[in-house]
C-alpha cells in the first residue's frame, strides 16, 4: 500500500509542477513583441492539435465520431456557443449509433 | 471577471468530467484498486491521460521511475498552457493564489480561461475550477462504486463533449482572423503527421501537442503580425 501511495505522491507532483512553474516563474509581463504574438498563438494550437483528429475517435463507432465532429464544427462556425455545440454534438452522436447498432 | 463569472464558465467542463471520471473510477477499481485511493488519485492529479497512464502502470506493479517519466512526460503540455495563463493573469494575483489555482489548470480550465479577453483574476480562476474540480471527484467517486459500466450508447455520445467544447472555442476566432485560421490548420496539419506517419508514431500523444504548437504558433510569431481584430 505504501509503495500505491509513493506512486500517488510522485504523480501529483509531476502533474502540479508544469502546472505552477511557468506561473510563477514568468509573474512580469514577457515585453519581446515576437514572445507576446506566440503566446498570443499558443491557445488555438494548443486546442486545434488536442481537438483534431482525436475527436474522431471519441465515440465508440469513427462513423458517428465523424458525424458529431461534423454538427460541432458547422455550430461553432455559426457561433452558436459552448453549451449548443457540445449538446448538437452529443445528440448527433446519439442519434447516429442508436441508427447503426 | 468575478467568481461568478468564473463558477458558470466552470458548469459545462464539470458535465462534461462526470463520464471521464466515472470511466477511471470504474477502471481503477476494477483493476484492483480500493475505491478510496482512485478517489485519492482524482482529487491529487485532476487530470485525464496522465492519471490514467499513471494508475495503469500502478497496477501493473511499475517502478516509480517508470511512473514518474511517463505521467510528467504526458503533463508536460501544461507548460506551455501555464506559460500562456502567466500573461493573462492579472499582476495584482498573489503568489498564494498561483500556487492554489495552478492546481487546476486542465485541458479544458485552460481552453476557457485562454480565450478571455480581459485580464484574468484570482477570484475568476478560483470560480472556474470549483465545479471541474468537483465533478472530476464525484465522477470518480460514481465510478469506483458502480457496479456496472455505463451503457455504451451514453458512454459513446458523452466522449465527443470535451472535444466539441474546444471546437466551439477555437473555430470562431479563426473565422474572424485569418491569422488565427493559418496557425490552427498548421497545428492541425502536424498533428496529423506525427500521428499518421508510422516512423513518427513513437512520439506520445502529449509530445504531439507540444511539437505541433510550438511550431504553428512559432510559424505564426515570427510571420505573422498580429492584426487589430486578432485581440480577441
Amino acid at each position: 500500500m505504501s509503495k500505491i501511495l509513493i506512486s500517488i505522491f510522485l504523480m501529483a507532483l509531476v502533474t502540479y509542477l508544469p502546472r505552477v512553474l511557468p506561473m510563477v516563474l514568468f509573474n512580469k509581463k514577457i515585453e519581446s513583441k515576437r514572445f507576446q504574438a506566440f503566446l498570443h498563438y499558443v491557445p488555438f494550437a494548443v486546442l486545434a492539435s488536442m481537438t483534431i483528429p482525436d475527436i474522431f475517435y471519441s465515440t465508440s463507432m469513427l462513423i458517428s465520431g465523424i458525424i458529431g465532429s461534423a454538427v460541432a464544427i458547422f455550430l461553432a462556425y455559426k457561433e452558436k456557443g459552448l453549451v449548443i455545440v457540445a449538446s448538437g454534438a452529443i445528440i448527433a452522436v446519439y442519434i447516429t449509433e442508436l441508427i447503426l447498432h | 471577471m468575478t467568481y461568478k463569472d468564473g463558477f458558470i464558465k466552470g458548469l459545462p467542463i464539470c458535465l462534461g468530467y462526470l463520464p471521464v471520471a466515472f470511466t477511471f473510477g470504474f477502471m481503477a477499481v476494477t483493476g484492483g484498486l480500493p475505491a478510496w485511493i482512485s478517489i485519492l488519485i482524482s482529487m491529487s492529479n485532476v487530470t485525464s491521460s496522465g492519471q490514467f497512464a499513471g494508475t495503469t502502470l500502478i497496477l501493473a506493479n511499475a517502478s516509480y521511475v517508470e511512473i514518474t517519466i511517463t505521467t510528467l512526460i504526458i503533463n508536460l503540455r501544461y507548460m506551455l498552457m501555464s506559460l500562456a495563463l502567466s500573461q493573462k493573469t492579472s499582476s495584482s494575483s498573489s503568489l498564494i493564489n498561483k500556487l492554489i489555482y495552478s492546481f487546476v489548470i486542465t485541458d479544458e480550465t485552460f481552453a476557457i480561461a485562454s480565450m478571455e479577453k480581459e485580464p484574468i483574476t484570482s477570484a475568476y480562476m478560483y470560480g472556474l475550477i470549483t465545479l471541474p474540480y468537483i465533478g472530476w471527484a464525484a465522477g470518480t467517486i460514481l465510478g469506483a462504486f458502480s457496479t456496472g459500466i455505463m451503457p455504451d450508447s451514453l458512454k459513446g455520445a458523452m466522449g465527443i463533449a470535451l472535444f466539441a467544447m474546444f471546437i466551439s472555442l477555437f473555430i470562431p476566432p479563426a473565422k474572424h482572423s485569418h491569422n488565427v485560421a493559418i496557425v490552427v490548420a498548421l497545428s492541425i496539419f502536424i498533428t496529423c503527421i506525427l500521428k499518421y506517419i508510422p516512423a513518427l508514431s513513437f512520439i506520445s500523444a502529449g509530445f504531439r501537442i507540444i511539437i505541433a504548437t510550438l511550431i504553428s504558433a512559432g510559424f505564426g510569431a515570427l510571420f505573422l503580425p498580429e492584426e487589430e481584430s486578432d485581440n480577441v
